[in-house]
């Protein structure tokens, strides 16, 4: 008995470090998985790990159509779809003065415009299906400001906010819609910046002292995926080492 | 019946933005146009910018000398480079920029296309940031300065009905903390409002039922623009990064009078 059988996930950015494991967790709890990326050979080398269980679609989270591509893939693979992670990201450094257009609007299409473009198609679908569970992935950068960092801050502040007004929208259609805060994530930025791999990274202000690894994320969102929070919905849920909470006494 | 007696602006100001030159975004009617001639009273000097050429003049034939308008698509770089120019060869100087411009937009997750999303985001959000960049070199030039961003209660929680416009004023919430840490250094202070419904032609002419709201009316627009003048002036000098709700007491919960009319939550 696993706490999602019977349930069809979609997982965005499905093939990256969080996603993966998020992938693998669902399965592991009887979920069928759509893992949906950009990332051809990461992904479908993911799905065939999973067998009967696992399905891989290309998705870049910019394109309207590809979005109802991957529903539609889901529905025809394993009937249904009553799951989505809005998982797929992206990081540009930049404060506000210093931000270029190009850069803004990259990772606002990304994280946020392609959060609403994922709800907007798997909405449908989960209502054909009696209901289902959105979950956001946003972050700690959805709650507070980071300097140097204007443009992911704005994106993940906007999928709180949108996790929120999608809340409403929903409700009457059964579908839940949660947003999840991680913090630091061990290889986080290299994951969503390349350009910042070697970029020495403290974590003195975290009461914890350390990053969070990925399996302590997946936890709560198949919690949040699962029937256990049915009258949890448009909520925040965090996961960040204490980091919300106050500084680190070290700091 | 209103729980309180309502703000009434008075005609003569006490100079608490003697010396201050503002730019204000949307600034020819509406919110913009009360902050306008709140903050000349007050004693500043004031470049609004606005799409509404015809109104924009004509508040500015109104309020003389101490106010210029500029046309100003907040989705142009360009306009917004010419509007914080304007301020400085008009005025001086720029201390304060009001990124009040905004649209309302209305649809559900499932109603709204890309291109109405996209529009929006463009205004309101785009719209904010091509404001601030623009102000802030001239804001150093001037020591320092304060930006005031228009979120809303939509910023603060979740409503039906309105997927584009509401995500847009949380990204602005949050892009307002963002900025006032990077502009920390310049002495730039950077805070967000966020009014509730208010009396302009954005929330439209038909009659809202604010009986759910504690002090059951929308907001005038002059009280919107006491806290506005308050973050503009130096009396907040202190104060950055921040949020500001001006709702009536909206967000914190239902009215007392709602839970008497309202069966489904009584018998909860």
């Amino acid at each position: 008995m696993g706490r999602l059988d019977g349930h069809v996930a979609m997982i965005s950015g499905g093939a990256g470090a969080l996603g993966a494991a998020i992938v693998r967790a669902m399965a592991g709890e009887g979920a069928r998985v759509v893992v949906a990326d950009i990332l051809e050979r990461e992904g479908a080398a993911l799905a065939a790990e999973l067998g009967e269980q696992g399905v891989f679609v290309h998705l870049d989270v910019q394109s309207t159509e590809q979005w109802q591509a991957a529903v539609d893939a889901a529905e025809q693979r394993f009937g249904a779809l009553t799951i989505l992670v809005n998982n797929a990201a992206v990081l540009r450094k930049g404060s506000v003065a210093q931000t270029t257009t190009a850069d803004w609007d990259f990772v606002m299409s990304v994280n946020l415009t392609g959060s609403f473009k994922g709800m907007r198609a798997a909405a449908p679908a989960m209502e054909r299906a009696g209901g289902g569970s959105i979950i956001n992935i946003s972050s700690t950068a959805g709650m507070k400001g980071f300097a140097d960092s204007a443009a992911y801050v704005a994106s993940k502040w906007g999928v709180r906010g949108l996790t929120k007004h999608g809340a409403m929208d929903l409700a009457p259609k059964n579908i839940r819609v949660n947003s999840i805060h991680p913090g630091h994530l061990v290889n986080q930025m290299m994951s969503l910046d390349a350009s910042l791999a070697d970029v020495p990274m403290s974590f003195a202000h975290v009461p914890m002292q350390r990053p969070g690894r990925p399996d302590e994320i997946t936890g709560l969102v198949v919690y949040l995926a699962s029937d256990l929070s049915t009258y949890c919905t448009g909520a925040e849920f965090l996961a960040d080492g204490g980091e919300m909470a106050g500084l680190a006494a070290a700091v | 019946m209103n729980a309180t007696a309502v703000h009434q602006p008075s005609s003569a100001g006490t100079g608490r933005l003697a010396g201050k030159v503002a730019l204000i975004s949307g600034g020819a009617v509406g919110m913009g146009a009360a902050h306008a001639r709140a903050f000349i009273r007050e004693g500043a000097c004031v470049v609004i910018g606005d799409i509404l050429e015809a109104e924009g003049r004509s508040l500015a034939r109104e309020l003389g000398d101490k106010l210029k308008f500029v046309p100003l698509d907040v989705r142009d770089d360009a306009a917004w480079e010419r509007a914080v120019a304007l301020a400085e060869q008009e005025f001086g100087a720029l201390h304060v920029l009001v990124n009040n411009a905004g649209v309302l937009t209305l649809g559900s997750v499932t109603d709204v296309d890309d291109q109405l999303w996209d529009t929006t985001f463009a205004i309101n959000v785009s719209g904010v940031l091509k404001g601030m960049r623009s102000a802030a070199p001239a804001m150093e030039r001037a020591g320092g300065g304060s930006m005031v961003n228009i979120s809303s209660h939509n910023g603060m929680q979740g409503f039906e009905g309105v997927i584009a416009y509401g995500t847009s004023k949380w990204v602005v919430r949050g892009l307002t903390k963002c900025a006032a840490l990077d502009f920390a250094p310049s002495n730039i202070r950077v805070n967000s409002v966020h009014p509730g419904s208010v009396m302009t032609r954005m929330a439209g002419s038909d009659p809202i039922d604010h009986r759910h709201k504690p002090f059951n009316r929308a907001a005038k627009p002059e009280e919107v623009s006491e806290l506005v003048l308050l973050l503009a002036s130096d009396e907040s000098s202190f104060t950055t990064g921040s949020e500001f709700v001006i709702d009536g007491g909206e967000i914190v919960g239902f009215s007392k009078h709602w839970r008497k009319i309202n069966n489904n939550y009584q018998a909860n």
